[in-house]
This record gives structure tokens, C-alpha cells and sequence, in this order.
């Protein structure tokens, strides 16, 4: 539509002038720019499929197209986007009680405070029903004690807020907000980590964590709850992708028409023409999907672009492996989006089983 | 013939604009000022002018040589017009000025740019429908008639536009529009400062900047320093959805928009020739003495 137009260029327009220029260090030297969050906050980006608590309540491609456009810059402030939107405030908004929502949403939505999503653990990545985190109720002290630790969690080193699934006594998973000073709660960063650099990841380490009763999210329960958030977000995910593919197809096509070799531009070559056309093609094709088929548009989204960044790498030769010229940090980011939100190889089980009738994520019936 | 004594009498008209020119501000108490404008209503326009694409670089010249092509080129507002938007806007949110309009002459798609001022914080807007070969010769001297005509109908107070549109470097709009209008003018304004019921401006000239009151209703044209323009926020995309945008024709404003210019033809800028190196000083005089050029 023609508000979801103008969305797309306003933000575009900011993401060019105010996020391209700090990407080159904060991804050389690992360096999170916590004032983007303030930034998008009063662009009114962060949660905006959300009506009302200060969201724009705009449409689920309104969102997309967002995401595209950050991504076309970088997946590591996308995800942060992502997180803020989708699931912090999203589970907020849908699992929680009109004081949580209150109390967190606006200043969400303003950038004021960050939050983070604890689902991952160490042993638990593709399985989340396996976690190991407790909660366990306190009928004395109307809390909840919650032990465990989450891994490779978007956010965290600086998060005020986590909301954080675990397991309960009756066997069923339930989300909580923890806030930063609660004792026992703490968020090392995960050092040495080749991908999304421009964003801070960590764990969660909770230490017998007591959580007030108030910080239940009351209204759903069971791995619904989780999901329910991922796939809000992968919605965003898949479109980022995209973004981020069309940044390497631009920028190789540039490069490759301003490089001469042999006293001809690399594009007048049959082979670069090839892959650019196959990279036009697996875009275009990309946009066209519709939310139904989400499974299908993440891995098929995720996979291509990944495969386009790496081609467009190879197109600029040695130039390609500078981070200057930014296509290397794309297909470093993009492995990481290829894993997260489901890897490249659950979502095929999932269509698998659509198509099939069949199950083939376990070895037993 | 007559579009030169057109600009003649135009020439003369500057020569006797009823600028005020002062050394220093008067002194007044900063009290007095919003009550008085509070009970004024003070209704500012806007020329939104839609441009091609300043980042948009493969222009061509078109086969028959009479412009340039603009199918499929990006278009957007005019950067000095954006300005212009942002002090409007800025102007209502400070409550000096009651209702901001935000005005495009053009085809259908200049509403997008329309759209755009609503989302920065304009209140309504009016599209002026000129279209295909009125289009293409709308020069500065239609415009202004138009807004004269615009500003009458509308009874507003200020009217700020854009110094000057980048795909025709014309800067001659504002000047016109208050030259019809036998308003004031204060061009390229780098502050703007309502001062009871007049205007400071302070202009950006060749020598420096030079300061002047102006009684209002007037004109200001806008340079790049006067603001940094505001990224439309989401919420407020949405809103400008619900703002109202009026079509007007030029015939309505009894407006005639027949060009008096003829485009003769036009070119791309010569080729650049490479140069020639030379090794001394006394090799370079001769060079210059060769071409003519001393």
C-alpha cells in the first residue's frame, strides 16, 4: 500500500544515512551501538505491529519491509530490531497481564529499556522442550525460583529485561520477565563469535533466581508460548534476508562494472552475467511468498541469500574478503541467520512432514 | 518581447519592497510576544516541489534533445522544500502558527510527496493538478502566480518555500510569488524568528549574513543551514493517511500556465578533454600564449 511505501522509504533513509556509516567499526572492532534502539524508538519502528502502549500498530509487510531495509545494512542490528520487537514485546503484548504490558511496552517501544529472549540452552537448541531450566513455585513467598542457563541470547550482555521460558513442576514450559539486578541473575558475553559482531550476544545464568508471581506470563503455556513469538519473527527474518542479498547483488554488480580486467569491465563476462541473473531471479522470487508458507520463506529466503552473498563475495576476488566492502560481513551474518529461527535443516523436516504425512525428526515412530 | 518587460517590471518592484533593515534587534520584552500571536491565526504554505532523485545518477538527455528523461526516474521532494517543511512544522509545534498547508503543483504522483510533508507534521494539503505538457514547461512564473492566487484564497499569513529546486537551479519562485503578492520577502533564510508581527530573518549572502525585520504576511525561501529535516516517524506516516488533500485546477485560481519560454535544446555537458602536462613555468606561458588564453 501506499503508506507501507512511504514506511519503507522513510526508513530506508534512515538506515542509509544514520546505520550504513557506523557498520564498517562496530563490526571490525565487535562494538554494539545501544543508541540505535533509542533511534528506532522514536522513528516508532520497534514493535509496530502492536496497537496501542505507544506502537504504530502497522501491518505485518509494513514489518517485513522494515526489516529488509535494516538488514540491507546489517543482520546483527536486525536481529536486535527482531528481538526488541518480536519477542520481547511481542509475548508481552499477547501472554501478558494489562499491568506487565503497562509497565514494560512504552519504554520498550522508546528504546529506553532493552530486552532479550531466553529459550536456547547449551544442550537444547533444536529440541526446547528438552530445557533443562526450572522454575519451581514458592507458595510462601508467592515467587518463583528459576535455575538454569540459556546460550546465544541476542541482547543480553545489556538487556534490562529477559523473558525467559522454563519449565515448570506440572512439566509444562511458561515465560518469565526477569530484570537485570535480581540476584542471581547474571549475562556474561560469548567471546570470539565470527558473526552478527554488531550485536551483542550472551547467556543468561540464573543462580536460584527469585521471580515474583507478577512476572508469570500468565496467559499462555507450553512451547506455544515460544513459538508463537519465533514465528512473529520469522516473518521479519525472511524479508531481512532478502534485504541483505540485494545489498551484495548491488554491490557486486557495481563492483564488477567498475572493474576492469583484461581492458574489459568484469560484467561484460558471460559467467558474471549468469550469476547475476541468478540472483535477480532467487530475490524477486523470494518477495513474492505470502506469511501461509513461512517455514518455506525462511529457509528458502535464508538459504538463497546466503548463497548470493557468497557468490557476490567471489565476484569481487580478493576485494571481497575486506571487510570495506562489506560482502564478507554479510555472509559471516548470514550464517548465523541460516541457524537461528529454526535451522535450514529443521524447516526442511518441517515441510517434509507437511508434505509427507510423516515424521522424520526422531529415529522412533 | 514580453516576457522581458515582464521581468523588468518585476526588477522594479524588488526595488521598492517594504524590507526593513536594522543594525540590532529591538529591544522587547519576551512576554509580550505570545499573546499576541496566539490570538492571531497565522496559516503558513508551503511550496513542496517533487524533484528527481538527487542520488539518482543515470540521468539521460532525451533523443529529441528537448529535456531529460523522467519515465522511470525516482522523484522525490525538492531537499530545500524538505527544509521548508521542517521550520513550517517547527513553527506549529513552538504554537506560533495556527494551521500548516502543505501545496504541490503537478501530476498525480506529486501526492506521494504531499503524503510525505503530512507525515512530517503539515496539516492538510492541496494538490494543484497541472499534468503532461503543462507539466513539462511549469516554470517558475506559473507557480508563483499559482501560490499568489493559493495565498489569497487561503487568507495566509507566511509562505515558505524552498530557495530553489535542484533540477533547475531557478531560485526564482519566492521571489515571484511575494513580488505578486506585494508581500515582503526574506530569501535564502538560514533563521527564521517570529518577533510579535514581524519577522527576523537572517539571510545567507555572499558577504556573510545579513540580518533583516520583515512585516508579515510574508515570504521566506529556505537555505540548507535554516534546519535539519525530521525522519517521518512511523505513527505519524499512518496519521497523514487521514489528513485531508484537495485537488484544485490552475483554471479554478484563474491561473494561466502557457510557458513564455521556448526550450531551444538541450545538451549534456561537453566530454572533459584530457589535459596536457607541461615541465616548466616558461613552458606553460607559452602554452597559454598558444591557445589565446594571455
Amino acid at each position: 500500500t501506499e503508506e507501507e511505501i512511504m514506511i519503507r522509504d522513510s526508513f530506508c533513509t534512515y538506515c542509509q544515512e544514520k546505520l550504513m556509516p557506523r557498520i564498517l567499526m562496530a563490526n571490525r572492532n565487535e562494538h554494539f551501538h545501544r543508541e540505535i534502539l533509542n533511534e528506532m524508538g522514536e522513528l516508532g519502528v520497534l514493535g509496530p505491529t502492536i496497537q496501542g502502549y505507544g506502537c504504530a500498530g502497522t501491518s505485518y509487510v509494513a514489518y517485513g519491509l522494515i526489516a529488509r531495509e535494516v538488514e540491507r545494512v546489517d543482520s546483527g542490528y536486525r536481529s536486535v530490531m527482531s528481538v526488541q520487537s518480536s519477542l520481547v514485546m511481542h509475548p508481552i503484548n499477547a501472554y501478558g497481564t494489562e499491568a506487565q504490558k503497562q509497565k514494560y511496552l512504552p519504554k520498550l517501544a522508546r528504546g529506553e529499556i532493552l530486552g532479550c529472549f531466553g529459550l536456547t540452552e547449551p544442550n537444547h537448541g533444536s529440541d526446547p522442550g528438552g530445557m533443562e531450566t526450572k522454575a519451581k513455585y514458592n507458595p510462601s513467598s508467592r515467587t518463583y525460583t528459576i535455575s538454569g542457563a540459556k546460550t546465544w541470547i541476542t541482547n543480553s550482555p545489556y538487556a534490562d529485561i529477559c523473558v525467559v521460558w522454563a519449565k515448570c513442576e506440572d512439566g509444562r514450559v511458561r515465560g518469565f520477565v526477569l530484570e537485570r539486578g535480581m540476584e542471581g541473575l547474571s549475562t556474561p558475553k560469548i567471546e570470539g563469535k565470527f558473526s552478527l559482531r554488531a550485536s551483542a550476544t550472551g547467556m543468561i545464568l540464573m543462580d536460584e533466581v527469585e521471580v515474583p508471581e507478577e512476572n508469570l506470563l500468565p496467559h499462555v503455556s507450553g512451547l506455544a508460548g515460544p513459538f508463537g513469538c519465533l514465528n512473529n519473527a520469522r516473518y521479519g527474518i525472511a524479508w531481512g534476508a532478502l534485504g541483505a542479498a540485494e545489498f551484495c547483488f548491488h554491490a557486486a554488480r557495481q563492483y564488477t562494472l567498475d572493474r576492469i580486467q583484461f581492458g574489459v569491465p568484469l560484467a561484460r563476462n558471460q559467467l558474471i552475467q549468469k550469476k547475476m541473473a541468478d540472483m535477480l531471479t532467487e530475490i524477486t522470487i523470494g518477495l513474492q511468498h505470502t506469511p501461509e508458507m513461512i517455514s518455506m520463506l525462511k529457509r528458502n529466503s535464508c538459504g538463497k541469500a546466503l548463497d548470493i552473498a557468497r557468490q557476490a563475495r567471489d565476484m569481487l576476488g580478493g576485494n571481497g574478503i575486506a571487510d570495506e566492502y562489506h560482502i564478507i560481513r554479510h555472509v559471516m551474518n548470514l550464517e548465523a541467520v541460516n541457524t537461528y529461527e529454526g535451522t535450514h535443516d529443521i524447516h526442511a523436516l518441517i515441510l517434509g512432514r507437511a508434505i509427507t504425512g510423516l515424521q522424520s525428526f526422531t529415529v522412533g515412530k | 518581447m514580453h516576457r522581458s518587460s515582464e521581468v523588468k517590471h518585476l526588477a522594479s518592484d524588488f526595488n521598492t519592497r517594504a524590507c526593513e533593515c536594522f543594525g540590532q534587534p529591538p529591544v522587547q520584552p519576551f512576554e509580550s510576544h505570545c499573546p499576541v500571536l496566539t490570538d492571531r491565526t497565522v496559516r503558513v504554505q508551503l511550496k513542496v516541489l517533487k524533484v528527481k532523485d538527487g542520488s539518482v545518477f543515470f540521468i539521460r538527455v532525451k533523443p529529441d534533445r528537448t529535456g531529460v528523461v523522467t519515465d522511470g526516474v525516482k522523484h522525490s521532494m525538492n531537499p530545500f522544500c524538505e527544509i521548508a517543511v521542517e521550520e513550517a512544522v517547527k513553527l506549529k509545534e513552538k504554537k506560533l502558527v495556527k494551521e500548516v498547508v502543505a501545496v504541490s503543483c503537478g501530476p498525480q504522483q506529486v501526492q506521494e510527496t504531499i503524503r510525505t510533508a503530512l507525515a512530517m507534521g503539515a496539516d492538510r494539503g492541496i494538490h494543484v493538478e497541472v499534468s503532461g505538457k503543462d507539466y513539462e514547461t511549469l516554470g517558475p512564473l506559473q507557480v508563483s502566480k499559482i501560490f499568489a492566487a493559493l495565498a489569497k484564497k487561503e487568507q495566509a499569513d507566511l509562505i515558505i518555500l524552498g530557495k530553489q529546486a535542484i533540477d533547475d537551479d531557478c531560485n526564482q519562485t519566492g521571489q515571484m510569488t511575494a513580488a505578486l503578492l506585494d508581500w515582503p520577502q526574506g530569501t535564502f533564510a538560514s533563521e527564521v524568528t517570529l518577533e510579535a508581527d514581524k519577522l527576523k530573518v537572517v539571510r545567507e549572502i555572499d558577504g556573510g549574513l545579513e540580518t533583516i525585520k520583515i512585516n508579515l504576511p510574508a515570504v521566506v525561501t529556505a537555505d540548507l543551514r535554516l534546519n535539519t529535516p525530521r525522519y517521518a516517524t512511523l505513527p505519524n506516516i499512518m496519521k497523514a493517511k487521514k489528513k485531508k488533500i484537495t485537488n484544485v485546477k490552475p483554471a479554478d485560481l484563474g491561473v494561466d500556465v502557457s510557458s513564455r519560454l521556448e526550450v531551444l535544446k538541450v545538451d549534456e555537458p561537453p566530454q572533459r578533454q584530457s589535459g596536457v602536462k607541461v615541465e616548466t613555468v616558461h613552458d606553460l606561458v607559452e602554452k597559454l600564449k598558444e591557445a589565446g588564453r594571455i
